[in-house]
């Protein structure tokens, strides 16, 4: 075993560091870092120049215009972008819809939609939760019935994330009831411009719009932008699952916000001395610091080992910890802005007082959404102990 | 980077993998347990013949130059046998003593020790010192023939046990002073030694010595005269990372165990693997199990590259996550094999004792937390 980066790795993060020092506004950066609000306006415009350094899609392959960067580097890339503090990709489309359309999509269906997402001039969202069906997405009941050569589509998404955004959505609906639950559902692509959406925010306990209900009564849908076979929908959306190796954990987020948490912890003052001096506060920083140096080995031994090397359940082991890691750093953070930091910022304004509260209940997300983390636990030991 | 183990070391975890199920069975072990040494010496030679005690050793010190990766898989497997020869103690603290010090004339020794001829054990502890491994009152005072030894030794592991004591002392400056610092081969018989064995948790024997005058000739030195502190951190961070390796098997074991006997164990009409609460409990398990692995592997890659700041921050780092994870993992497998998993006749229990033991053995977690804390920027 070895540690150290390959020489050509090395020149890779240089070249990196490079890019990001030239090309990302600091003062941008310096609003994630400080977890400031960043516009749709300003993401689409930083994806595009990634998009024109040819970096935006660092997992596709080379003839569909990605960067075809082997693991470790997209893992080194994703290290330096978010210890740069660039902002994070709106990713539904890049890393969810992509993918799937590369494997299951039709030769029309790829070259209109994938150049599109490399360029971020489609903002695709995912329809996938319904009031009904959370954990148990199996369950889903907005229905596709057929029309000739049209869809009609009737029913309710909810949590859609961006969906006020968006202006395409991928997503998952029933064409059959009959049978297996799962055999009856299949992927579409749905233009949100169609007559009869509806897209209603739902303000989160933060006090932002970040997910919506979108309804659909009578949307026309063309048989033309159904992704592969019917009935095979939920084999294409799970394709997915397991796959995600360089991202889920989040280490590069994690490192930086450990970075800032401590600089913000020596300002921070209680009882007359900086908060960082406080050894039970040191403590349990040391503890997620340490939580992270061990979730960061264990993220590279799987992209070290071969496919199918590891245990199988790796991936839904980044995620749990990973997100308890990321939850745990925010609760610190709100430890350290103290009850100052309950000022609620106006919405639209820059966010300074109040933005350790807003992340710290923002992140209560991360260990519901994506497969929660009870859902995770499941998979663990299902596959450790067996059915 | 390149973290997966290269073919040497497949070979050589595989090695150990055939010994420990050859060989180690929980009755024989049991067996070598009932010893006056409180293992088996032949056991020991065994080892020595297949490799394992000069595998991690430079090929100039008559190893095999795996280095602590050596030593890392070793140590794994040495914890899933819960194996009871003096591996850390011989191996990794002494030899490794004998190898950092680098003084010529000890090479014989080191040969002998690696040969499984001559057992060793490093007395440096003193009672009190537990939670402060740089306090060291013992001293070494000059005379005509060479050193007098005056001090009290606390937990000397495998103390009672060993051939030849390497002992620390004082050559100079007071108590935490990291000069002055010196290190003596004492022949274990030598009549100046007042020994007390005991037997420890885990199965192991440790030893409290009191040296009460002991005579030493110059040639008996280890290393320069009051140098000896940078060698000794060096050789117990050696020693936690390979006590971190040690509880990974141990803990990987235990987890294998718990998740068998929850398949079998049938409780209101099905196995208890079917109740969602325990399987979640299997799940944080494992995910301990797989966090305490990850910091072994990068205490065994650092802690013979990385410079001593970097190094000490590190294995503290791992040694802090180890204690966490065996403390959970070592609970929690009792737990759920309910009041079997209480008894002496069960190994679950004795991995527990030896997993007690690995977390309050060369510093506990508060004390690498703590550590860690203040070396981290």
């Amino acid at each position: 075993m070895l540690l150290e980066l390959a020489p050509d790795d090395r020149a890779f993060r240089d070249e990196v560091r490079t890019f990001l020092r030239e090309d990302l506004d600091p003062a941008l950066a310096k609003r994630v870092r400080e977890h400031g609000r960043v516009s749709a306006t300003e993401l689409v415009q930083w994806q595009k120049i990634l998009h024109k350094r040819g970096w935006f899609a660092p997992a596709w392959p080379a003839e569909w215009g990605g960067a075809a960067w082997p693991a470790l580097r997209q893992y080194i890339f994703d290290e330096e972008y978010h210890a740069a503090a660039a902002p994070p990709v709106v990713s539904f489309g890049r890393d969810l819809l992509g993918p799937v359309l590369m494997k299951f999509g039709s030769d029309a269906q790829r070259q209109r939609y994938l150049p599109r997402i490399l360029a971020s001039d489609d903002w695709w969202c995912q329809g996938y939760s319904e009031p009904g069906a959370g954990s148990d997405l199996a369950s889903l009941r907005t229905a596709a019935e057929i029309r000739g050569d049209h869809y009609l589509v009737n029913g309710q998404k909810t949590w859609t994330t961006l969906a006020q955004h968006a202006n395409m959505m991928f997503c998952l609906v029933r064409t059959r009831t009959d049978g297996k639950k799962q055999e009856g559902i299949s992927f579409i692509l749905i233009d949100m411009a169609t007559p009869g959406i509806t897209v209603r925010p739902i303000t989160l306990l933060d006090g932002e719009p970040e997910v919506n209900e979108v309804w659909f009564e009578n949307v026309v849908v063309p048989v033309g932008n159904r992704v592969g076979d019917e009935g095979r929908g939920w084999t294409y959306a799970k394709h997915l699952l397991g796959h995600e190796r360089t991202g889920i954990a989040g280490i590069g987020i994690s490192k930086r916000e450990i970075g800032y948490l401590k600089e913000r912890a020596a300002l921070a003052t209680r009882r007359n001395r900086p908060l960082l001096q406080d050894r039970e506060f040191r403590t349990r920083i040391a503890r997620v610091e340490i939580e992270l140096m061990a979730l960061e080995m264990t993220n590279l031994r799987l992209l070290a080992a071969p496919p199918g090397g590891g245990p199988g359940w790796e991936v839904s082991m980044l995620k749990v910890r990973g997100t308890e890691i990321m939850q745990e750093i925010s609760e610190l953070q709100l430890e350290v802005a103290g009850c100052g930091g309950l000022e609620v910022d106006a919405p639209g304004t820059a966010r300074t007082r109040g933005a350790a509260a807003a992340r710290y209940l923002n992140l209560r997300k991360l260990s519901i959404f994506g497969g929660s983390n009870e859902i995770q636990r499941n998979i663990i030991a299902q596959q450790i102990v067996g059915g | 980077m390149e973290l997966v183990f290269s073919a040497e070391e497949v070979m050589l975890g595989d090695t150990m993998s055939r010994f420990i199920e050859r060989e180690y069975s929980f009755e024989a072990r049991k067996r070598r347990l009932a010893r006056p040494d409180g293992f088996c010496r032949d056991t020991w030679k065994a080892l020595a013949g297949l490799g394992a005690l000069a595998a991690a050793s430079p090929a100039e010190a008559g190893g095999f130059g795996a280095g602590a990766m050596g030593t890392l898989i070793i140590a794994q497997a040495c914890g899933r046998g819960l194996v009871i020869e003096p591996y850390l103690a011989t191996v990794v603290l002494g030899a490794g003593l004998l190898e950092c010090a680098a003084t010529p004339r000890h090479q014989p020794l080191l040969g002998r020790v690696l040969e499984g001829a001559c057992l060793l054990a490093f007395a440096h502890s003193e009672p009190g010192s537990e939670d402060d491994l740089d306090a060291l009152a013992t001293r070494a005072t000059e005379t005509a023939a060479g050193f007098s030894l005056a001090g009290k030794k606390a937990f000397v592991i495998h103390g009672g046990a060993a051939d030849t004591l390497i002992v620390s002392a004082r050559t100079g400056g007071t108590t935490r002073d990291s000069q002055g610092v010196s290190l003596f081969l004492v022949d274990r018989q030598d009549p100046a030694l007042q020994i007390r064995s005991y037997r420890t948790i885990d199965g192991l024997q440790a030893a409290d010595i009191a040296l009460n005058g002991v005579s030493v000739p110059r040639t008996a030195l280890l290393g320069e005269l009051g140098q000896a502190q940078p060698v000794i951190e060096h050789v117990i961070a050696r020693a936690n990372a390979a006590l971190c390796a040690e509880a990974t098997g141990a803990m990987q074991s235990l987890l294998e165990r718990t998740v068998a006997y929850l398949r079998t164990r049938q409780q209101f009409g099905q196995p208890l693997a079917r109740f969602q609460a325990l399987q979640h409990r299997i799940a944080d398990m494992a995910m301990h199990v797989e966090q305490a692995r990850s910091m072994a592997y990068l205490a065994a890659l650092q802690v013979d590259r990385a410079d001593p700041a970097a190094r000490e921050r590190i294995v503290s780092a791992a040694k802090a996550r180890i204690c966490i994870a065996a403390a959970f993992v070592g609970k929690q497998a009792i737990q759920l094999h309910g009041g079997i998993g209480m008894t002496d006749a069960l190994d679950v229990s004795h991995y527990f004792r030896r997993l007690t033991a690995i977390t309050r053995t060369l510093g506990d977690e508060a004390f690498h937390l703590e550590r860690f804390a203040t070396a981290t920027p």
